[in-house]
């Protein structure tokens, strides 16, 4: 057998245990980022969720900056994301909310028990808009400039430690 | 106490793995004989993991909440026989299951082994005590299972409802048999390329272990496949999910090593391959168990990730596979192959055999891993699933089950008889298969049309090498050849005829709907509550009719409270020819609910193939075994044999 041969299989488990340890090194990261960032939002149109708020077209002469929040009453995280939502809009961090296959009534309530920061509240009964958007579950956030280009994703509950740097996105849009 | 005790036992276990490999290291280069300390010392070793595996089973029995792990995993509610079962069913206890049945391993081989050369035999018991000191060592550091909680706590944590399945409470534990069965053979082959004793007196040494190992290790698949097929509600049998790979791998390269093995008891031959496939054989079962305890790939066997226990396993297995490896490299070249074979021989067909499962194990392997290989280069995700390996791996696993049919036939060194004649019926009867599959059902896809084919023709090949022998006089191995053999037909035609023939039905039905599955009519007559001991189910109820008289099906969806888990409870009835599958899901609009309705005709074929994989199996490993006392008792077996 030549050198080679008999080499060859130590070769081998040295790339499997580089390989092994890279995984070990970085975690799987298992969020999902959209391929929609850095793109116009999506050219939908949407119903209002519940009464008393516009529905509005995504797309318009003024998008933003505007921080676009997708929520659910349905979502266990997205309460312990309200208190964060609330704070924003006391800094004045325009939101508009996205209900995902959600019922009016069952909106109203989840807004009268946590808070409404929202300026206007969109339904999304089938997910189509959350889709259009990319993104795979709730709580996300997008950042929108004024453009109407998706600038950043923020996937999960807003924590109090992303307060600031949600702001910070959207002060840096308004110049 | 009885926590102390068991961890106590554990240290002196690693203590005297320290001194058997200290001992085997000193006598390898002294030429001192230490043969019988070395034994004793194993089988001590043995007896005090044993001690200590009893002591966590205790502990766990009588639900001891002032150890952590108990505190973790159970809950004084649970049967009792999940309270014991849940001593293994977790990071901990299944680590210290898998060193006593090293220790343990390495103790019946020190007790009965008097085979291989004593040097060979130091060689192999230290290489076992070295394997077993990592794993004291990651047991001791790492995950201790008997440390305390204090205070003790008034109630478990687990009452996991997944886990209290008879079938998961024994799966593992036998694939852990199986797994760590392969050590033995692992440490045989480091022992002979150590001492430069690779013959066919090793390579008996080794088989019983390999086969023993096989065995289990096809068990353990075969019952891991039927409860996901049945608990998990998913109506499939193997989802080439990375756990289930990480225990077909070892399998397939087991299987290979069986055959080998043979080449070189019977030839002397394919030294260093045998030796290379035995030490690849347990580095899957080490790498198995790094994928599933480390967590580093995704898959549905939901184990806790921890980055400290991953990188202290891929420590272990860098180790003791790097030092195999450079072992070999080293030493590889100094073998000499044994006796030559003509192109048409036993031994051809055996290498065709090893190349051929060599080649599907490094797609199953390659496809696991690749994920994980492309993200580190160029940060890309994707997965790899069932298109690849069916379609990949398929066509290969067909091409070695037309082969199973031929090898037997053939003679060792040089086969001169038209043994291909004997294949005609086996192949007529093939093709008459592929014939009844084009007319009756010529939509079907062309894998599981072959699958059929070269099932049929199989399962009458492989009984030829019992045609003109005295059944009472051929060797018990022979025929655990051939049922085995048969086995493997017998679970090709299950698979294709899934495969092939499964009807299926997703439907939204309201109570009095009727549905059709296949040949059946499936009425729903209504759903009503139902409550156990720690759950609440809503459970469905399914008239069935095909023909004759109706069949009740009763599928559930349960809700456990403690945890809150939701769980489908699948209704099958089997029949001769097929099972029915149903599952209940959630109730839609209008009073509509959920319905999964599968029939699947010949599907239980597989796991009674895979069943008579394993009875072959244990066939051949009685035949052995008995030889091998009948030798002991003519005089003079020592000589010739030790």
């Amino acid at each position: 057998m030549n050198c080679g041969v008999r080499f060859a299989p130590l070769l081998f488990l040295g790339l499997l245990i580089a390989g092994l340890i890279w995984r070990l090194a970085t975690p799987a990261d298992t969020n999902v980022k959209s391929r929609m960032v850095g793109q116009l939002v999506p050219d939908l149109s949407l119903a209002p969720a519940v009464p008393g708020k516009s529905g509005w077209p995504l797309r318009s002469s003024s998008c933003g900056p505007v921080v676009i929040n997708f929520f659910a009453s349905w979502c266990v995280p997205c309460i312990a994301e309200a208190k964060q939502l609330a704070e924003l809009e006391r800094q004045g961090v325009p939101i508009i909310g996205i209900a995902v296959r959600d019922r009016p009534e069952d909106v109203a309530d989840f807004l009268a028990r946590n808070s409404d920061p929202y300026l206007e509240i969109g339904a999304d009964p089938e997910s189509k808009v959350q889709i259009a958007f990319g993104s795979s579950g709730v709580p996300e956030s997008f950042v929108i400039d004024p453009y109407c280009k998706i600038r950043h994703q923020h996937i999960g509950p807003i924590e109090p430690s992303d307060v600031a740097t949600i702001r910070g996105q959207v002060e840096a849009l308004r110049k | 106490m009885i926590a102390e005790t068991g961890l106590a036992a554990l240290w002196l276990a690693a203590g005297l793995a320290a001194l058997q490999f200290i001992l085997m290291v000193s006598a390898l280069r002294s030429g001192l004989h230490v043969d019988r300390a070395m034994r004793g010392i194993a089988i001590v070793q043995g007896a005090l993991t044993l001690i200590s595996f009893a002591m966590l089973l205790w502990v766990f029995a009588r639900t001891d909440l002032s150890v952590a792990l108990v505190f973790e995993n159970s809950h004084s509610a649970k049967p009792f026989i999940y309270k014991v079962a849940g001593a293994w069913g977790n990071h901990e206890g299944s680590m210290l299951l898998w060193v006593t049945v090293l220790a343990v391993a390495g103790a019946v081989f020190a007790l009965l082994s008097r085979r291989t050369g004593e040097r060979t035999m130091l060689a192999a018991l230290g290489a076992q005590a070295a394997l077993a000191l990592g794993f004291y060592a990651f047991l001791l550091i790492a995950s201790n299972p008997f440390a305390r909680l204090n205070p003790p706590a008034f109630e478990g944590r687990g009452l996991n409802p997944l886990l209290q399945d008879p079938g998961l409470a024994f799966h593992p534990p036998t694939l852990y048999l199986g797994y760590v069965g392969l050590s033995v053979a692992f440490s045989l082959a480091f022992g002979a390329l150590l001492t430069g004793e690779v013959d066919s007196r090793l390579a008996r040494a080794m088989r019983p272990w390999v086969l023993g190992a096989w065995i289990l290790l096809t068990l353990g698949i075969t019952a891991g496949s039927y409860w996901a097929y049945y608990e998990l509600g998913w109506g499939g049998w193997w989802f080439w999910d990375p756990v289930e790979n990480a225990s077909l791998m070892p399998w397939l390269a087991a299987t290979a090593l069986l055959h080998s093995i043979n080449v070189l008891a019977a030839r002397g031959a394919l030294k260093a391959w045998t030796m290379m496939l035995a030490v690849i054989a347990f580095s899957m079962s080490m790498v198995g168990t790094f994928l599933v305890r480390s967590g580093v790939l995704t898959s549905v066997h939901a184990f806790a990730i921890d980055p400290e226990r991953g990188t202290f396993l891929l420590a272990l297995l860098g180790i003791y596979v790097g030092a195999a490896f450079i072992l070999f490299a080293v030493r590889g070249a100094s073998l000499k192959e044994g006796a030559p074979f003509e192109l048409v021989s036993r031994e051809t067909g055996l290498v065709i055999n090893n190349l051929l499962l060599s080649v599907i194990l490094g797609i199953v392997f390659l496809g696991t891993l690749y994920p994980l290989f492309v993200e580190a280069v160029s940060g890309e995700k994707l997965s790899v699933g069932a298109p690849y390996f069916n379609s990949v791996a398929g066509p290969l696993a067909l091409l070695l089950a037309v082969l199973v049919g031929v090898g037997p036939l053939l003679a060792w060194r040089r086969e001169r008889r038209p043994v291909f004649k004997l294949l005609t019926v086996p192949a007529l009867l093939g093709v008459t298969a592929l014939a009844i599959t084009i007319i009756l059902a010529p939509a079907i896809g062309i894998l599981p049309r072959l699958g059929l084919t070269v099932a049929a023709y199989l399962a009458a090949a492989s009984v030829l090498p019992l045609i003109g022998r005295n059944p009472v006089r051929t060797p018990l191995a022979t025929w655990g050849m051939v049922v085995a053999h048969l086995g493997i037909a017998v679970a090709l035609a299950g698979m294709a005829a899934n495969a092939a023939f499964t009807s299926e039905r997703l439907a939204v039905a309201r109570p009095g709907e009727t549905l059709s599955v296949g040949p059946w009519l499936v009425q729903f007559e209504g759903v009503t509550p139902v409550a156990g001991k720690n759950w609440t189910a809503i459970e469905a109820e399914l008239r069935a009719t095909r023909g004759s008289g109706p069949v009740t099906l009763r599928p559930q969806t349960r809700y456990f409270t403690d945890p809150p888990t939701e769980t489908n409870e699948a209704a099958i009835k089997t029949f001769w020819n097929g099972q029915l599958y149903t599952v209940v899901g959630k109730s839609g609009r209008e009073g509509g609910w959920q319905m999964r309705l599968w029939w699947k005709p010949f599907v239980t074929l597989i796991w009674a193939g895979g069943a008579l994989i394993a009875f072959g199996g244990a066939l051949a490993l009685a035949g052995r075994l008995w030889r091998l006392r009948r030798r002991r008792r003519e005089p003079g077996w020592r000589e010739r044999y030790a």
